[in-house]
């Protein structure tokens, strides 16, 4: 991934800060330009919550490229406590442990290397709640 | 707007092409399509294809085939919308020769998966999903269907044997298609003991990596028994979208592309499920397959297993769903599938579709998924008389 | 007339930590190598040490901590005008860890960050510069972070003990502190030119003068450093409630104590190296998290850092009322530590980017 495209993101993928439609109220994440529920293009800021639970999850075996270190790894949907979802790994457990409805929470984690001379891409995952 | 006929088509059998390129590829099944169809020349010529870009080194592939062709200066250019391109490119035709715009339009669909090493493919084919939000965090195109399929069988409780049995139907409708990549057919055990590629989707839950291309051609419906003694009508064509990032869909479980655009082309062609008697379908994995059934109105929602079991979809069943073996046995040259399965339907309507051949056919389906679900483009097709 | 302290006042208002889940005993690293674990065990006091996972490093550990820390402070971050993180094992040679940080927790723009290095005192660095920034005015608070995934070469001796974690102190000015977790007595920073360990560039493993590294090492330094903060404060061993000693195994930490004076008891609740190993420049900042997480008002916790090359960080604390409405904000450093999962040498090497692929 290029530098700008990184770094362009980080508030939404390491800060979790998404967008709200602020004549519906829909929650926005990842961000768009207009609202898919009402058709207003007044979008506000808003923070997503840290905490939530395993709507449904899969273990990667075959890394896409710049992932071979990583494997096998989890990739999951996360339902937020305000009903939000998002996309991202699940860490800190072993795959035979997951369970569908787990409660997890946010954490901020390394998701991959370009190589060994590029830069490091972070972002946030979630953990089983300890 | 214009009624428009389906006067020909020509397809490759899809394999492994080692030895042909993207334009001779291309080029086999437009000859095979233009092959004693006394047209008086091609006016545009709109293709689907996914990854060329990537794996070829090759934009621009609308002009490099009118030229390969030589049916320049004909109007030509590629419609892209990842594994969709060959459905959006039908429905483009149809829109071009309906509009009253031309007269004679090729469309088709052309991929050279091989041209890539196993990486680079997957990588290329990985791009049909969101690149910030999605494959930013490592997932590819079958792990996103891997979360679908667990949270399906999660909440309608169907097994992971119901899966691996849609993915033996395919394989025995397969084995009747001479164009078809894998004509075998296998077992349950061949699905389940397969290597796991992300949890719970094994290797032949997938569709396999291949080439191929098919063409159609197109002309105003008024004009077509000038130029053909068997040609079929599209009586219903539509294309809808849903969101790309699966996390933000508002129902996981329903391809709601699907949903709207197939209603649209039922209501076009003012037909209901229950009048299609073949349906070439988008079972990219087994759970694509399994919620395309049901999205498409053939069966309700957790419900597929069981009309499965019951020979529903059999040829002489309620609708015969992939005679072609679909993707899953046919095989998916991505960029083009979307043009085999009108092509396949086509045949099938003309009563041209040999051992596959599904009897008495008059109104037919296509459905092409471009991505998780992200589009869906459908024609419906009826035998002229 | 150089002071212990700066002008202003300053105290801690929040405090926090973070240690992997994994572990790996030495018996396991024993039995790869053909060693007998009896002296890690029974001498030096160590019986597993914490192992980053694959996709944490020095950044991510430091915003947890960081986290941690802010919610006990109760603090928003753009009010932190420092962020430093002192580490021997930052993820980017040149490129400030401190930013990372900064910029995951919300800081920035208007924040002051740099990365520093003094091996296992690096952590204690950030800490005294925060302190000269609060105390002269020019920030209302400063993020101060030690943490490290150090490295110990395989079959080294130093493999045995080399943990991964961290901790984060945030410090603010006395005077506006509601619920301060510790007020400042004092601290003196002792250090010379001693080569007792260092890495140089090009190499993935550090080097050391084996024996060296003690009595001219880390006992010179441990002990001039707290003798000369004890003078200058006028205060004895026996003032103290807690002492935390810099930790690369337990036989150390402890020697170091009945050198000075001060009983087991007092070093005890903050050695932690048994269960995680030496976290270096998180090792005594996590000790006296430990402490934080226990200790009641009033009492008086020395902290002693050590980092080769060579010098040693002395501070004197006293904890106030603020620890024990804080304490329960954030998870603790025992809730860590008894989040654990053991791994073999195999996952660890895997997870330490030992296997080239």
């Amino acid at each position: 991934m290029s530098v700008p495209r990184y770094w362009r993101e980080i508030p939404e993928r390491s800060r979790l800060e998404a967008s709200k439609c602020t004549t519906c109220g829909n929650i926005i994440y990842p961000p768009r330009a207009r609202c898919a529920k009402c058709g207003s293009d007044s979008i506000g800021p808003y923070q997503l919550p840290e905490r939530g639970k395993i709507l449904t999850f899969t273990v990667i075996r075959n890394p896409p490229r710049g992932f071979e270190k990583m494997a096998p790894f989890i990739l999951g949907i996360i339902e937020l406590e305000d009903g939000a979802r998002l996309t991202t790994q699940i860490t800190d457990v072993m795959p035979r442990e997951v369970i569908i409805g787990m409660p997890v929470e946010a954490v901020f984690r390394k998701v991959s290397e370009d190589g060994d001379s590029g830069i490091i891409q972070y972002a946030i995952k979630f953990r089983p709640v300890f | 707007m214009r009624r428009v006929a389906i006067l020909s088509c020509g397809l490759t059998k899809v394999e492994k092409h080692w030895r042909k390129s993207l334009r001779e590829l291309f080029g086999d099944a437009a000859k095979e399509a233009l092959k004693d169809t006394r047209i008086p020349g091609i006016d545009a010529l709109i293709v689907g294809n996914m990854c060329a870009s990537d794996l070829s080194d090759q934009n621009n592939i609308g002009a490099l085939l009118a030229d390969y062709l030589g049916i320049i200066p004909s109007t030509a250019y590629r419609v892209e919308a990842a594994c969709g391109s060959g459905g959006a490119a039908i429905l483009a035709a149809y829109a071009s020769v309906a509009s009253g715009m031309y007269d004679f339009v090729m469309t088709g669909g052309v991929e050279k998966l091989t041209d890539g090493v196993g990486g680079d493919t997957t990588y290329s084919l990985g791009k049909a999903a969101d690149a910030e939000y999605e494959l930013f965090f490592g997932a590819s195109f079958v792990s996103l269907n891997a979360l679908i399929m667990n949270h399906y069988m999660h909440v309608y409780h169907v097994s992971r044997e119901a899966f691996a049995d849609l993915a033996v139907f395919m394989h025995k409708n397969g084995a009747r298609n001479p164009y078809a990549q894998l004509p075998f057919e296998i077992t349950r055990e061949t699905v389940l003991n397969s290597e796991m590629i992300a949890d719970p989707i094994t290797l032949y839950d997938c569709a396999p990596v291949g080439d191929g291309a098919a063409v159609v051609i197109m002309c105003p419906l008024e004009n077509a028994p000038k130029y053909s003694d068997n040609f079929v009508e599209i009586t219903g064509v539509a294309g809808a979208t849903d969101t790309i990032n699966i996390s933000s869909r508002s129902d996981l479980l329903s391809l709601n592309s699907t949903v709207v655009a197939v209603n649209k082309a039922y209501k076009m062609a003012k037909v209901t499920p229950a009048d299609i008697d073949v349906a070439e379908i988008h079972d990219t994995f087994t759970i694509t397959g399994a919620l395309s059934i049901e999205d498409l109105g053939f069966s309700k929602k957790g419900k597929f297993n069981k009309l499965l079991s019951d020979g529903a979809f059999e040829p002489g069943g309620v609708v015969a769903i992939n005679p072609s073996g679909g993707l899953k046995s046919r095989g998916h040259p991505v960029g083009a599938t979307g043009s085999y399965q009108v092509a396949e339907v086509t045949m099938q309507l003309m009563g041209k579709a040999g051992r596959m051949q599904v009897p008495n056919a008059e109104v037919g389906l296509t459905q092409n998924i471009g991505g998780s679900g992200s589009s869906t483009y459908v024609a419906i097709l009826r035998r002229a008389r | 007339m150089i002071s212990v302290k700066p002008i202003i006042d300053v105290a801690i208002s929040g405090w926090g930590s973070y240690i992997p889940m994994y572990r790996i005993a030495v018996e396991e690293i024993a039995r790869v190598w053909g060693k007998s674990p009896k002296h890690f065990r029974e001498e030096l006091l160590i019986d597993e040490k914490a192992v980053a996972g694959i996709d944490e490093d020095v950044a991510t550990i430091s915003v947890e901590a960081s986290k941690n820390a802010l919610n006990r402070a109760g603090l928003n971050p753009k009010e932190l005008g420092a962020v430093f993180v002192g580490s021997e094992s930052k993820p980017y040679a040149v490129k400030p860890t401190g930013t990372i940080v900064a910029e995951a927790i919300g800081a920035t723009p208007r924040v002051l960050s740099a990365d520093m290095e003094f091996a296992c005192k690096a952590g204690t660095e950030c800490l005294q510069c925060c302190i000269g920034l609060v105390g002269s005015g020019m920030i209302n608070y400063g993020l101060a972070i030690g943490a490290d995934t150090a490295q110990g070469a395989p079959a080294d001796p130093l493999e045995y003990s080399a943990g991964c974690g961290g901790t984060a102190f945030i410090v603010g000015r006395k005077d506006k502190e509601k619920e301060p977790v510790a007020i400042l007595e004092g601290s003196v920073s002792y250090v010379t030119d001693t080569p007792d360990f260092w890495r140089r560039p090009k190499r993935d493993y550090p080097s050391h003068a084996e024996a060296f590294t003690g009595e001219p090492a880390y006992f010179t330094h441990i002990t001039s450093a707290t003798k000369l903060l004890l003078e200058e404060l006028s205060l004895m061993s026996t003032d103290f409630k807690y002492a935390v000693f810099h930790q690369p195994n337990g036989k150390f930490p402890l020697r170091a104590a009945k050198i000075l004076g001060f009983k087991k008891e007092q070093v005890e609740p903050g050695l932690l190296v048994p269960y995680i190993g030496n976290l270096y420049a998180g090792s005594s900042l996590t000790g006296f998290s430990a402490i934080l997480d226990v200790a009641a008002p009033g009492d008086r916790v020395l902290l002693v850092s050590f980092g080769s090359g060579a010098g040693s960080d002395a501070f004197s604390f006293v904890v106030q009322e603020g620890v024990r409405t804080k304490r329960d904000m954030a998870s603790k450093v025992m809730d860590y530590i008894k989040r654990k999962q053991n791994i073999d040498y195999a996952i660890y090497c895997k997870f330490r980017g030992k296997i080239v692929l």
